[in-house]
């Protein structure tokens, strides 16, 4: 049965024996309910202009918890670091932006470079060990580079930030010239364009042989290796293709807010982030945005009720997440089945 | 895939039913007319709680006070929680000014919170009070902020002082790692060297995850007449026990440190290794005045704690806020800091300027020994420096 | 030099006494379980209340923080912990987060976030110090309590482990809980008695370290890492695996902060690194462990 793995449109609807090329890319056509939302996403900036501050952060989560899915939900590999990546994404391209030009399409650029060099040199650390230990290296590299930025403070600011990015406006050929603005409107309608961009790289990514075999990969990796394909040239692909995005969410964040605080190294972004994706659902595309607004929506409704203990309650959230199992939160019939595992 | 569609079309009703949420929050009451409100950005979580904890109250405290009317209108005071997060902070002070339409913002409990904030307040031209945050930078980094809580300049030149008058030649300075601590730690070295004195070493330890034992053992090894500390209020307690316990009291080493080791918030809990620490601050809780005792009765009748001096910038920032309302007859804007700008009154902590140019605060600095006084734990004061401005800005 | 290095033994021993369930959970029940930091927290809670609003003697509180925190440990491991076993690692890491931030904000709702202070009675107050100069030993009182109780569990819980009938049947549990069940080793009663032990440990150790370590709300968020580390270096098969890892650990923070105050913490975790990049199954497991 061996075929091609591009099946002409409508076979998977055939009656008979499933094609297993067909299958594997049937989800890689465009659904009507994904352009809906799309659509939806884009309307917001332009309809909701006072809240496009929120907009530009949920984007910048969005993209962070987008580049996570790839190496979490498809790869499998459990981080609890991504936030070094996206740290350095934000350094370098603020510091780009201060000390040679503060274009910020050429700073994204230098941005996403610098983190996807980074994921590629770190990315032999993943291939070995255990869950545990990648957990620890992953957690101590990002502990080792907020020290780093802590430490040459005459370079980035130190504790107290490095303040002053001020970008130039963002110059679109063929559409025009715009200025960052008090309002958040420029820049909120930026980080969607790049998130937008980033998706659609990554939808191809995901439905190309390539992220096909990571699935495999997280699935049974000693399956993958029997059947010849070579897991660590495929692992660290993956990984600094995933540094490389989360270093954009970094620069995206410095280039729309004016500066850079070490707070982009700190452990409690790589576990929003890992929140986010997990109340998304990892796995599925669309995981990385449902989770960023539903996590920051949730974030905002309920600190403006019980400012002090939002901790507490996406804690317990969490905890009977996992004991429900993810999969089953949203059928809420099902939690009290003793159902199979 | 691991996502059956039905799975996915439930994700996609809850994200739908979020995002209604969402806007029907986002929708809000309608504004009155003769309403003004002012914005405050404090760190309600995360590791500055207690400082966002004793402004919060102090601002209830001076609403409670002043009936909540400034200027012929009503005032509406936002209070919104950063987290200590400066992101957080410059979002939220984007909306508060975008959104709300604030006539004022103010708080900021780090040095970070207030500088990622400062391009804000220039670009909406909204005048922004800085009721914590010490680094002398701040005021700088634009026309529109008005500082009413301190700046550690000041306490370290005046602490510098002190020492160097009183038979005090070789001191080790030990300040954390951050903006506040390389302000104390250039101006106390260059006061004290000033004065005569040398500077055996200079120590820093980190602003999280700050480990005494290693810092304490080269002090041990130097010994200096005193050693000079800076830390954050909530290292304090911690700073002293482990002083006591390697012995550094009783091998003749004195302590002298800026008032923020002895916050009034956690001194009485310190215990007896508090006793006779001199140190330097605009506020004690102890401060002898009629204005002080009425409000630190007041502060603890409605609270279970004492003030400290994060509350009474906070205190203040709201009386200069107030009486500028009063001034513009609720306009706000260049006329708002206009009026606000050469502010002179009297404050729990004593005499206070806002001075026009800088734009910082101008007060007394007290050199206070902590003692027990009916049987608590006091700052007490024995020696003032009148009058004293920002050395950040001299130089 | 010579009391730095004291010193860092001292740390060292409570990182290990802190870290040793947190080691065994992972090695028998396979479960990362990082809400071992918010059971630490609990302890050092414990201690304190007993201390100030019940007025109980230092050394009775350190028995009381053990029993209250392994009391703890048992309820939830019957009760939550359970059903999570055969979860993969990511869903049981985002659990025990959780757990940890629903212990975090209570912490902080019922007594508040200011750090902690504990009232030391005075002999553990003292000093001793022997030389002078460069090797000068500077021993407190209370570090040297926390060595000799520290060596004294190690001891003790080594024994356990070799020589009782409990020990042999928890180290068959460990190697292949599915033939050790199948010997009729009742495996479920073995895993909530170690959780629960390793609980209490925890407990302990955060009462031990409420003064060196310093107490608030934030504890279980600002270790967790030095625990993981210990169980990562150490390996989760034996007890001197982890200890030997405790004391470098707290051996070389102590020193590199000292000599080299500029990299500070940084040290360690590039030590980490690099130990778990050259073996990455820690220091001292045995080959072909999960």
């Amino acid at each position: 049965m061996r075929r091609q793995l591009k099946s002409p449109a409508g076979a998977a609807g055939s009656a008979g024996a499933a094609d297993p090329g067909a299958l594997l890319l049937a989800p890689s056509r465009w659904r009507l309910w994904e352009l809906a939302l799309w659509a939806a996403i884009w309307a917001v900036p332009v309809f909701f202009g006072q809240h496009a501050a929120l907009v530009n952060e949920i984007a910048i989560l969005a993209l962070f918890a987008l580049s996570l899915d790839l190496i979490l939900g498809y790869a499998g590999i459990v981080s609890l670091g991504h936030a070094a990546f996206f740290g350095v994404g934000a350094y370098g391209a603020a510091l780009f932006a201060k000390h040679v030009m503060p274009d910020p399409l050429v700073g994204l650029a230098v941005g996403t470079s610098l983190s996807a060099l980074l994921g590629l040199i770190t990315s032999p650390m993943i291939v070995r060990g255990t869950d545990l230990t990648r957990l620890m290296v992953t957690m101590g590299v990002a502990l080792v580079l907020l020290e780093l930025a802590n430490k040459f403070d005459g370079l980035t600011g130190g504790a107290d930030g490095l303040q002053g990015v001020v970008m130039s406006p963002l110059v679109i050929p063929f559409i025009g010239r715009f200025e960052f603005d008090l309002g958040a409107r420029v820049a909120s309608f930026y980080s969607l364009a790049v998130l937008f961009i980033a998706f659609l790289l990554l939808r191809r990514v995901v439905h190309s042989p390539l992220g096909i075999s990571m699935q495999a990969l997280r699935d049974n990796r000693l399956r993958l290796m029997a059947i010849g394909l070579s897991v660590q040239g495929r692992l660290v692909a993956v990984y600094t293709l995933a540094a490389g995005l989360a270093g954009a969410a970094g620069a995206l964040l410095v280039q729309t807010t004016g500066f850079a605080s070490l707070d982009v190294f700190e452990f409690h972004r790589s576990a929003d982030v890992l929140l986010a994706l997990v109340i998304g659902g990892a796995g599925w595309l669309w995981g990385g945005l449902v989770g960023a607004i539903a996590f920051k929506v949730l974030h905002d409704v309920i600190s403006s009720f019980t400012a002090q203990y939002w901790t507490f309650w996406i804690g317990l959230f969490l905890v009977l997440l996992m004991l429900v199992g993810r999969e089953r939160l949203f059928r809420p019939w099902s939690w009290f089945k003793r159902g199979q595992r | 895939m691991t996502h059956s569609t039905t799975t996915r079309r439930h994700h996609l009703a809850t994200l739908a039913g979020l995002a209604s949420a969402a806007l029907v929050l986002a929708a809000g009451p309608a504004r009155a007319e003769d309403t003004v409100k002012i914005g405050v950005i404090l760190p309600m979580t995360g590791p500055s709680a207690s400082t966002g904890r004793q402004i919060d109250a102090a601002i209830k405290l001076w609403m409670a006070q002043s009936g909540g009317k400034a200027g012929g209108k009503k005032v509406e005071v936002l209070i919104k929680d950063d987290a200590g997060v400066a992101d957080t902070t410059r979002r939220l002070a984007q909306e508060l000014v975008v959104n709300d339409k604030v006539v004022a913002l103010a708080g900021f409990g780090l040095t970070p919170l207030a500088l990622a904030t400062a391009p804000i307040a220039t670009q909406s031209k909204t005048p922004m009070v800085v009721m914590a945050a010490a680094t002398s930078i701040i005021t700088e980094a634009s026309p529109y902020i008005v500082r009413t809580s301190f700046t550690l300049p000041q306490a370290a030149t005046a602490i510098a002082e002190w020492a160097a008058k009183n038979k005090i030649k070789k001191v080790v300075t030990l300040v954390a790692d951050y903006g506040p601590g390389n302000d104390a730690e250039k101006f106390f070295s260059s006061q004290f060297q000033l004065n005569g004195g040398t500077i055996a070493d200079k120590l820093r330890t980190p602003l999280r995850g700050a480990d005494f034992a290693p810092a304490l053992q080269k002090v041990r090894d130097l010994t200096p007449d005193a050693l000079f500390v800076f830390l954050p209020s909530g290292q304090g307690a911690q700073f002293m026990k482990q002083f006591a316990e390697r012995g550094l009291d009783k091998a003749g080493i004195k302590l002298i440190a800026t008032g923020d080791v002895t916050d009034d918030d956690q001194l009485n809990d310190m215990g007896d290794v508090a006793l006779g620490v001199v140190n330097s601050h605009h506020y004690s809780a102890a401060h002898p005045s009629a204005a002080n005792k009425k409000y630190v009765a007041d502060f603890q009748a409605a609270n279970k704690f004492r003030p400290n001096f994060m509350s009474v910038g906070g205190y203040d920032g709201m009386r200069v806020i107030f009486k500028a309302l009063d001034a513009t007859k609720g306009a706000g804007g260049d006329a708002l800091l206009a009026a606000m700008k050469g502010q002179i009154f009297e404050s729990p902590r004593g005499p206070v300027l806002i001075d026009a140019q800088t734009r910082d605060i101008v007060q007394d600095i007290y050199i206070r020994k902590v003692e027990r006084v009916n049987g608590q734990l006091y700052n007490v004061e024995f020696d003032t420096l009148k009058a004293v401005k920002d050395p950040g800005k001299l130089k | 030099m010579l009391t730095l290095l004291f010193d860092g033994i001292a740390y060292g021993m409570l990182l290990f006494v802190l870290a040793l369930g947190l080691a065994v959970t992972m090695g028998l029940m396979n479960f990362i379980n990082l809400a071992h930091g918010a059971f630490a927290m609990a302890g050092g809670y414990i201690l304190i209340l007993l201390m100030q609003r019940a007025g109980w003697p230092f050394l009775a509180c350190l028995p009381a923080a053990f029993v209250i925190t392994a009391a703890a440990g048992a309820l939830l491991e019957r009760t939550i912990y359970r059903p999570m076993y055969g979860k993969p690692h990511l869903d049981q890491v985002l659990f025990s987060i959780g757990l940890t931030f629903m212990a975090v904000a209570s912490v902080d709702f019922f007594i508040g976030s200011s750090p902690q202070n504990v009232q030391l009675p005075d002999w553990l107050r003292q000093r001793f110090e022997f030389g002078s100069g460069p090797w000068m030993l500077g021993m407190g009182a209370y570090r040297l309590f926390i060595i000799a109780t520290c060596l004294a569990l190690a001891l003790g819980l080594q024994a356990v482990l070799s020589r009782t009938r409990f020990g042999s049947r928890l180290r068959a549990a460990v190697d292949d809980p599915r033939v050790a069940a199948g010997l009729g080793i009742p495996v479920n009663r073995i895993f909530l008695l170690t959780f629960a032990v390793g609980s209490g440990l925890a407990g302990l150790g955060g009462a031990l370290g409420a003064d060196i370590l310093g107490l608030d709300p934030t504890f279980p968020l600002k270790f967790m890492v030095y625990f993981l580390i210990v169980c990562a270096v150490g390996g989760t098969s034996s007890i001197t695996g982890p200890l030997t890892a405790a004391l470098l650990l707290g051996i070389a923070d102590v020193m590199g902060k000292y000599y080299l105050p500029k990299l500070g913490a940084f040290i360690v975790y590039v030590l980490m690194i690099a130990i778990l990049l050259w073996r990455p199954q820690g220091l001292f497991s045995r080959e072909g462990k999960r």
